[in-house]
């Protein structure tokens, strides 16, 4: 079972997706969150190659690949759903052309090597901004959400809050890249919030609802996995699918 | 004289080559009620979207000093299943606007929306009850200007006699400029001041008894329009 300590930064991760989760399935990107995800490969790719810590490399090209977006997005005006599409899938291509071999499994489903004390301060630091950043947008994000008129008749710069949300959420990818890896940590960030919409009737409900699931997953995921002899970011997302599925039952009238 | 609310100057809207709005030019008077009307597609709610600044624009749109604008949009693309209450919409709006404590129960009560109604999700609400609570949400911040896109969409028959008069009484009371699009002729003759009429072909601005005569709303619409006239226009 891993010391106290090294559960720090997971359940910090976790409390992080399952806020963002909860704004980016109201905001249907559910397909996209998976997507975003994919962008920061090409960026643990390049790192390896030049002898970084590929969590740098992919922070910074999820950052990049952000801004990206949403410059496209005011640009061009198509749905974010395309542009995310598009580009993201695309890193993903690039991204395992550049990461050697070896490393590459790593890069897509994480690994099991616990992060060093820099590692789980500043990961920690860096959810910690997420969280509050999110929970200080959550009524500009609620409006733009509901409708990007009504945000502006009220006062909200839809775009900053688009760019706000996407970088949060670039972030709070990053923060799952070692556990989960590419390919996995859009799910920590989707499936608590698509179970947390089944049973909840309202968006604090909702929210926690889902900061509990993530948690709750990453928690069983990480303690039952050397037990099992399995890596902690599958059996994370197992165990968030298994929860996903009970809310099935549960889901409530409409 | 009375004061200006809003002063629109030559007004085009282009979406690349297709011009949906062509030099169109009026005036809105402080407090007064102005209905736009016309056939599908002719730009009443890009016209709207202009207004409020959502979209790109040529010529002027002044609107008076201090002016605070409450929208109302003709339909939201919302999932049924969206966690959110109108309360937790309303509450979210006071926030980012700083309103006082007491403003989501304000306009509550003065769209006559109840709080059980106000505490469920918002896509589970009728089209009225739905109407009622961007109606409230329009109204937090103290607007003195509101613009309403089809106010019964989604309402029935019986309840759109009753959002109108709802309307009505808050203009008078809140003493707002209101400017609404709406296919309800006879509504429009009864609650509007003037009326702009958008087509294809020309524009048309005036009182109703002006505006909405057989012969024009046929040459507008393409076929003959007929409403009920059971007062006298407002």
């Amino acid at each position: 079972m891993p010391p106290p300590s090294e559960l720090l930064l997971p359940l910090g991760m976790s409390v992080a997706a399952g806020l963002v989760g909860s704004i980016a399935v109201m905001r249907r990107m559910t397909l996209a969150s998976d997507a975003i995800s994919h962008v920061a490969l090409p960026g643990v790719g390049i790192a390896l190659l030049f002898h970084l810590n590929p969590l740098v490399g992919g922070l910074a090209a999820l950052f990049a690949g952000t801004l990206l977006i949403w410059a496209l997005e005011r640009t061009t005006h198509l749905p974010t759903e395309a542009i995310i599409g598009v580009v993201f899938s695309a890193a993903l291509a690039i991204g395992s052309m550049l990461t050697p071999g070896a490393e590459l499994v790593e890069a897509l489903f994480g690994t099991r090597e616990a992060p060093g004390r820099i590692e789980t301060v500043l990961g920690l630091v860096a959810a910690a901004l997420v969280i509050l950043s999110v929970i200080r947008a959550r009524s500009h994000l609620v409006i733009s959400l509901v409708s990007a008129d009504l945000a502006r008749t009220t006062g909200v710069s839809v775009s900053r809050v688009n760019l706000l949300f996407l970088l949060a959420f670039a972030v709070t990818v990053a923060l799952g890249l070692r556990f989960l890896g590419v390919l996995l940590m859009g799910s920590l960030i989707i499936i608590p919030a698509a179970t947390a919409k089944h049973v909840a009737g309202s968006l604090r409900s909702m929210q926690a609802c889902s900061i509990g699931v993530a948690v709750l997953a990453t928690l069983m995921g990480a303690l039952a996995a050397p037990t099992l002899g399995v890596d902690p970011g599958p059996l994370t997302i197992t165990v968030a699918a298994g929860m996903f599925g009970v809310s099935l039952v549960l889901r409530r009238p409409r | 004289m009375t004061a200006r609310a809003l002063t629109v100057d030559h007004l085009s809207v282009s979406f690349g080559k297709r011009r949906v709005l062509e030099d169109l030019s009026f005036e809105v008077e402080s407090g007064s009620s102005l209905a736009i009307i016309g056939p599908n597609g002719c730009g009443k709610t890009v016209l709207f979207k202009a207004l409020i600044g959502a979209i790109p624009s040529a010529g002027t749109i002044q609107w008076a000093p201090e002016t605070v604008i409450g929208y109302v949009p003709q339909k939201l693309d919302l999932e049924r299943d969206l966690p959110l209450t109108g309360r937790e919409l309303l509450e979210a709006k006071a926030k980012v606007t700083r309103s006082v404590s007491g403003e989501v129960s304000r306009v509550l009560t003065l769209v006559e929306l109840v709080d059980e109604v106000a505490g469920q999700p918002i896509g589970t609400l009728s089209g009225g009850q739905f109407q009622r609570l961007l109606l409230a949400f329009a109204l937090m911040g103290r607007p003195s200007v509101l613009l309403f896109d089809e106010p019964t969409a989604g309402v029935d028959e019986p309840g759109e006699e009753q959002l109108y008069e709802l309307i009505g009484r808050l203009r008078r009371a809140e003493g707002l400029t209101l400017l609404l699009i709406s296919h309800e002729l006879s509504l429009v003759y009864e609650h509007a001041a003037t009326v702009l009429c958008l087509s294809r072909r020309r524009t048309y601005f005036g009182p109703p008894l002006e505006i909405l005569t057989p012969e024009r709303l046929q040459e507008v619409y393409g076929r003959p329009m007929r409403f009920h006239r059971h007062h006298a226009p407002a």
